[in-house]
């Protein structure tokens, strides 16, 4: 009898290993593909095989030192993202964490209409209102700054997106704020004394979370720069020009060279913050 | 039925039974938001009518210097010694009224609620409509050659004066209202807060204010306004070709549900609503079914390497989705250039015609269901990734003892999955599968980055995979229907707005819905 459980055991455990390596082949496969074409040397710029037949490194030397900057200037659409990255990933962390802290530990009047303001506000398709950002850009004077108006769009709207941190402020125990008010500590030096050195998970989250977004970043970016020059564009922008009809049959193996230059970066982050990722999604959208 | 009854039910009579309930507690569940939504406003009527008689009622009770603050913001404070404040008060009314009359009163006045019906007229540049041929007219004399966004730009400098408007209010509300309390304070012998001490409580009991003024800002500025901006579009007939625009009412709603002629907006409307449906069903439950079977694979008890077979998957989370998607776009292409044509190929699974391959066009809009099925498999594998992160924390919580006396019991795998493994997930993840579903609905990449901008001919501007943002994406940046797009987007709130509600109502965080009464 155990025996034949044990049997049963190891050839349902050998089927699932099958499975697991054929999905886990499926899941990763595009990635390689990536990688695999970014490398492909040859005259012809679009594969019509699926290996190689030729590897060269041109394509990675050519994303670096572009030979036609005014056409495809990844260096200096990296930097332009990098800045924009920095700066809205400051601004956003601060207000997520100011709006996410007022909404957590303090009680005010205006707290749960404010609360309720926002998901309503969250229910609007985000896409609505472009076009009136564009004008609004516009007549601002900012289109002529393309950085400063996308920095702008990235953190103006980042309080809204307090529920996690908000959540994760929830778990952390009152007793602790009274204990400190009586004290005689303000409300002021708990937020930055006591709440914000015990609250690192979500911090990283947020800090990595709107880092990550201008980088990843497509419609606002593509609403704001897309019409204008290419030193201009965000890493998002450009690559999506390089496979447009217009380039792909001159570029494609650059864009494959450019996303594998975003992705790694990024993909590293992420895989570092994953916990922290999943901490927080459990705690402000899961309730056990 | 008693919960034993429906205890011993099969997991499908529980499904129907459940959707049987759904369906009957319907109307009343529709009721009760409503009247929710009703106490809310009546509470809401309560509060300015409270407010309103405060302000009238101090007016009366209070001294002469809180009266003329009525007039002349901040005088109170002053005379009480409040010298810092009531300046700031002042300058604040001082520079609202300067603001109004070298700027705003013209914009309100060109918001054209008083000007007979057309965003433009500021008694310069204007145009007049005259026998359906609109004449720009500046200074006087017609001119030819106008700056486009004219209409744009001056309903835009309207919404943005009505909301300094709003916020100057609540200033002078408060303004009013502190006249009496500094007022009140000295009536009963105690000493007015000084500037200094003030400021403190900005740091203290007032910190709220602190932390929200700046998000609060800039929330208004860049969602709020815009926001209203848009919606005000809904009512206007702006689009490309009329860059002049003037109110038109409910007209453009009634186009979008207009159905007479080919290709019209209200077939694609309704076309779109289903896809969009039926996509936001198929994404959230595929990916939450099959990820979490995933996840079980994964963390099943003697599987080896679970490490790897998880960074397998969370790692194409981390890669940015417009590569992702972009490049499975570019490996899905129905011709020779394409991957999984190659790959297809390779294997000999494609037909040939005469010496040339029949490849499969993936994405093309030449058949209805071929892309449609594409971009929903292409979503499992952009989904299930994400489902695995969530989940497989939760699933190693659940009781092991719970497996071990079904197993007893002679439960086999899919009856422990479908009697134990779903309803724990279920009731614990219901509030991330609503917040799933609503993105699936505003699920923009996947279906934008892999299909791009196609049109079928049967469809107003819009290809079969579109789903109604992306159709609203489409009008707004391609092809200009500002106002469709605008009465498209509110239309998908009040989707969003209603599914997310009669859902919460569903779930035991049923009484989140008090935070409406």
């Amino acid at each position: 009898m155990i025996k034949s459980y044990k049997a049963r055991r190891t050839v349902v455990n050998a089927l699932i290993y099958v499975l697991l390596g054929g999905l886990g082949l499926i899941w990763v496969s595009p990635l390689v593909y990536l990688v695999m074409h970014s490398f492909r040397g040859g005259k012809a710029e679009l594969a019509t095989t699926i290996i190689p037949k030729e590897w060269t490194l041109d394509n990675y030397a050519k994303v670096f030192s572009p030979p036609d900057p005014n056409v495809v200037n990844f260096p200096q659409w990296f930097m332009n993202t990098f800045i924009i990255a920095i700066f809205s990933c400051i601004i956003s962390t601060l207000a997520v964490l100011m709006v996410s802290y007022a909404f957590s530990r303090l009680r005010f009047k205006a707290r749960k209409p404010l609360i309720n303001v926002g998901m309503i506000l969250g229910m609007f398709p985000g896409f609505m209102t472009m076009i009136a950002i564009y004008y609004l850009m516009k007549a601002m004077g900012l289109l002529a700054m393309p950085k400063v108006a996308l920095i702008i769009c990235y953190s103006a709207g980042a309080g809204l997106g307090y529920q996690i941190s908000k959540g994760f402020f929830d778990t952390i125990p009152r007793a602790l704020d009274e204990a400190a008010t009586i004290d005689g500590a303000t409300r002021n030096q708990i937020f930055w004394k006591i709440i914000l050195p015990m609250s690192k998970p979500i911090l990283v989250y947020t800090v990595l979370t709107s880092f990550i977004g201008p980088w990843t970043d497509f419609i606002l970016a593509k609403i704001i720069v897309g019409a204008q020059g290419p030193e201009h564009y965000t890493v998002a922008i450009g690559l999506q020009k390089l496979v447009g009809l217009e380039y792909k049959s001159q570029h494609y193996r650059e864009f494959l060279a450019g996303s594998v230059i975003v992705a790694v970066p990024i993909t590293a982050l992420f895989l570092f913050m994953q916990r922290y990722y999943v901490e927080g999604v459990t705690a402000g959208g899961v309730k056990g | 039925m008693k919960y034993i009854d429906y205890v011993q039910l099969n997991p499908f009579q529980k499904i129907w039974y459940n959707l049987k309930t759904f369906f009957i507690a319907l109307p009343g569940n529709i009721v009760k938001i409503c009247k929710a939504i009703g106490r809310f406003f009546k509470k809401l009527g309560l509060g300015i009518g409270k407010g309103v008689a405060g302000y009238f009622s101090r007016f009366v009770k209070g001294d002469w210097a809180t009266k003329l603050s009525y007039i002349i913001m901040g005088f109170g404070n002053m005379m009480k010694g409040q010298i810092v404040k009531g300046l700031i008060f002042l300058a604040t009314e001082v520079a609202f009224i300067a603001f109004m009359i070298f700027f705003g009163a013209n914009k309100i006045y060109n918001l054209g609620f008083f000007s007979g019906g057309t965003i433009g007229f500021n008694g310069e540049d204007y145009w007049v409509d005259k026998d359906g041929v609109s004449i720009a007219i500046s200074h006087g004399r017609p001119v030819a050659h106008v700056r486009a966004d004219d209409s744009m730009q001056l309903l835009l400098y309207g919404v943005m004066t009505l909301i300094i408007i709003a916020v100057f209010l609540v200033i002078y509300f408060a303004s009013v209202k502190s006249a009496y309390k500094v007022e009140q304070q000295v009536a009963a012998g105690e000493k007015p807060a000084t500037f200094g001490q003030e400021m403190k409580a900005f740091a203290d009991e007032k910190f709220h204010i602190t932390l929200l003024s700046f998000p609060c800002l800039t929330i208004s500025l860049f969602t709020i306004m815009p926001l209203i901006f848009m919606i005000l579009i809904a009512f206007t007939n702006y689009t490309k070709s009329t860059p002049f625009f003037g109110w038109v009412g409910l007209q453009t709603f009634s186009e979008v549900f207009q159905t007479t002629g080919g290709a019209n907006k209200g077939e694609t409307f309704i076309e779109l609503t289903k896809w969009t449906l039926l996509w936001a069903v198929c994404a959230t439950v595929l990916n939450y079914i099959l990820g979490m079977i995933v996840a079980l694979l994964i963390n099943k008890k003697g599987i080896k390497l679970k490490a790897l077979w998880r960074t397998m998957f969370v790692i194409t989370v981390a890669v940015p989705q417009f590569v992702s998607l972009l490049l499975m776009q570019q490996m899905l292409e129905g011709n020779e250039f394409g991957a999984i044509n190659q790959l297809l190929k390779g294997l000999g699974w494609l037909a040939s015609d005469g010496g040339t391959v029949q490849y499969i066009d993936f994405l093309g809009n030449a058949n209805k269901w071929i892309p449609r099925l594409t971009v929903i498999v292409v979503n499992i594998w952009v989904g299930i990734p994400y489902t695995i992160l969530i989940t497989s924390g939760i699933l190693m919580n659940i009781p092991a003892d719970l497996y071990e006396s079904a197993t007893i019991d002679g439960a086999g795998p899919t009856r422990t999955f479908f009697s134990i493994t779903l309803p724990y997930m279920l009731f614990v993840t219901t509030p991330y599968l609503i917040t799933t579903f609503i993105g699936n609905i505003n699920n923009f990449n996947v279906i934008y980055l892999l299909v791009g901008e196609q049109s079928s001919v049967d469809l107003h501007n819009a290809g079969y995979t579109d789903l109604l943002v992306t159709w609203l994406f489409r009008m707004s940046t391609s092809t200009g229907e500002y106002n469709t797009a605008a009465a498209v987007g509110i239309l998908v709130f009040i989707v969003c707005a209603t599914v997310s509600l009669l859902t919460f109502n569903l779930t035991k965080s049923a009484k989140n819905e008090e935070e409406f009464s």
